[in-house]
């Protein structure tokens, strides 16, 4: 039984050496000449101008979690209409006690005011 | 395409959780849309005590089907109804009730009444419920999820207030991290058996020779998740922290409906899925018992909060209820079924009492804040000491039954140490009740009489009277809970 697991060790070892040696090897062979320009962001970003870690509206935080809900929903309509025709009306009521939770929680956040953004 | 249908079995097995979730969500509707004033908050107890009667309704139909035909299963074998399931049904059904009636008031007080408060509190009763009659590891861990995410919430509850926001967060932290030990427990059990039903599972941990690795790392994971629900030393520590930051309704809950779910499920997996491997666990969760009790008892006698001692009280008899399921004979688990019926009625009788202490921009959590209540409330000053007396042990009160079965099931085990330390430690905690019950009536010179009153309302009487009078009824004439108590541990011991 523990021969059949061989491979996996092989695959783990493999796996750490590919990224030890190319290092090793590009440090070898690499002319090294560090300048302070070396280390600004490039082309793949901008300089920062504040502290990253400010305070933001906890209105984003709240965006955030009720894309969350809506966006599993969408998840959770999909499988179901693909599989609409083996489902069948089973399949239509159980997404619609779905929904209707859903609708629940929707209708509460909107008197709640959740979504007014002012 | 059959099996996946929803049968009518189904819908029956389900009724009490298809209900609580309906109610719940009718409420954060009604409230949205009926409610303007916030004076008319307290309208939302109302669906939310209906709710309770038609739970209850249904587990009337429950108990009469176990009763002449047997247990019945649902939803592929993943729900079973006995009468276990039904017993700690009927305790989450008067837990949720009585916080409900003393929530009405006490959060009015507090400023923060909502109809969503009252929606959590059905949503983590619907959680416990499936606590009780799962008996798939799947089910029971969604069941537990959806208790444990309602409390986050609802010991959260006081947004202003700086404790209750520490708390929650600390319950949160923890919370999560022993369901990740549990879920890895049952993620063992699984690989084990290739099965999450507990029945599956009882056999293939059965066929398992002793000393097996995989069966005894499933067994310590799942263990340890459990007793950091059950708050057992040494995995007690958000215990006092949460009891005494949350409001003091939702206290009350989760010290006795979230307590007697994590035992319903501790309960339920230890008596079937790791049945066989009794002689494995009995010691280790002997030892968490004694430390339990040791750690509970004596930390409880340093407090002066008295919500902080109260939570120190129920880790001491979280160690107590441990040893009836040590003992594992019929008597302990039948002891541990009349402890958590007796403890709902003692301990929340307490929790409102010091909820009715609380009063706008005064807290009145402290034991001095009990000071001569005698002279200002005589009557509920009385009840007051009947809970501190039940909660220690003494007959003719209810906590003594659940005392009583447990102490007899471990001396017929033969575990007579076991025996005495627990005894010595009702000693120990006699001195922490009857210290409140000293400073209700007597005032030392140089002791203020402080001018705290209590506040009640129609709700918070009725919910003290009526535990009161719970904890002396089972405490003189305990004979039909005890056979309550004994039908379903006879259901999980099958």
């Amino acid at each position: 039984m523990p021969r059949d697991y061989i491979p996996i060790l092989i695959f783990v070892v493999v796996a750490a050496a590919f990224p030890i040696v190319t290092l090793l090897v590009a440090k070898l062979i690499r002319p090294s000449a560090p300048g302070k320009t070396k280390l600004e962001a490039y082309e793949c970003g901008i300089a920062p101008e504040t502290d990253t870690r400010g305070r933001y509206s906890i209105r984003f935080y709240l965006v955030a979690i009720l894309f969350v809900i809506f966006d599993v929903e969408t998840i959770f309509l999909l499988p179901w209409a693909i599989q609409f025709d083996a489902l069948g009306l089973f399949g239509l009521i159980e997404m619609l006690v779905f929904l209707a939770i859903l609708i629940v929680g929707y209708v509460w956040l909107f008197r709640q005011r959740a979504l007014k953004w002012a | 395409m059959d099996a996946i249908l929803f049968s009518a079995a189904d819908f029956h097995v389900l009724k009490p959780v298809i209900l609580l979730c309906l109610f719940g969500c009718g409420i954060l509707i009604t409230d949205a849309f009926l409610i303007r004033n916030r004076a008319d908050r307290w309208k939302n107890a109302i669906p939310a005590l209906a709710a309770q009667v038609a739970v209850a309704a249904s587990l009337v139909q429950h108990l009469g089907d176990v009763r002449s035909g047997g247990a019945f299963s649902g939803l592929n074998g993943s729900m079973q109804v006995d009468g276990f399931a039904v017993f700690f049904n009927w305790l989450f059904v008067l837990a949720a009730s009585l916080a409900i009636v003393i929530s009405a008031r006490y959060m009015g007080a507090e400023g923060e009444h909502r109809g969503e408060f009252y929606a959590l509190l059905l949503f983590a009763q619907a959680g416990m419920s499936v606590m009780a009659a799962g008996y798939d590891l799947v089910v029971l861990f969604i069941g537990l999820e959806t208790m444990a995410l309602s409390f986050y919430v609802l010991v959260g509850f006081l947004r202003d207030t700086r404790r209750s926001n520490e708390a929650a967060l600390k319950y949160l932290i923890l919370g999560a991290f022993s369901s990740g030990l549990l879920a890895y427990g049952f993620s063992i059990l699984y690989g084990i058996s290739g099965s999450t039903n507990l029945g599956e599972i009882a056999k293939a941990v059965a066929a398992r020779s002793e000393g097996d690795l995989a069966l005894f790392l499933a067994l310590i994971t799942c263990s340890v998740g459990l007793l950091f629900k059950i708050a057992a030393a040494p995995f007690h520590m958000w215990a006092p922290d949460v009891y005494e930051g949350a409001p003091t309704p939702v206290t009350a809950y989760v010290s006795v409906a979230s307590k007697a779910a994590s035992f319903a499920l501790m309960l339920r997996i230890f008596l079937t899925a790791f049945e066989s491997a009794a002689e494995a666990w009995m010691p280790l969760l002997g030892a968490i018992a004694l430390v339990t009790m040791t750690i509970g008892n004596f930390a409880a006698v340093t407090q002066t909060n008295v919500k902080r001692m109260l939570a120190y009280s129920s880790i001491a008899h979280a160690g107590y209820i441990l040893l009836g399921l040590v003992a594992g004979n019929e008597t302990g688990l039948r002891g541990v079924a009349v402890y958590l019926l007796a403890y709902v009625f003692m301990n929340y009788g307490a929790f409102a009492l010091v909820a009715a202490l609380r009063r706008e921009g005064e807290a009145a959590e402290d034991i001095d804040d009990f000071n001569g209540l005698y002279h200002r409330a005589p009557g509920y000053t009385i009840l007051l000491a009947i809970f501190m007396l039940s909660l220690t042990g003494i007959p003719p009160l209810a906590g003594f039954y659940g005392k009583y079965f447990i102490f007899l099931a471990i001396l017929r085990e033969g575990y007579y140490l076991v025996a005495v330390f627990a005894a010595i430690y009702v000693a120990v905690s006699a001195f922490y009740y009857f210290r409140l019950i000293r400073a209700c009536w007597l005032l030392e010179e140089g002791e203020q009489q402080k001018p705290a009153q209590l506040d009640m309302n129609f709700g918070t009487r009725a919910a003290l009277v009526a535990c009161a009078l719970l904890t002396l009824l089972i405490g003189i004439y305990p004979q039909p809970f005890i056979d309550l108590a004994g039908e379903s541990v006879l259901a999980a011991l099958r």
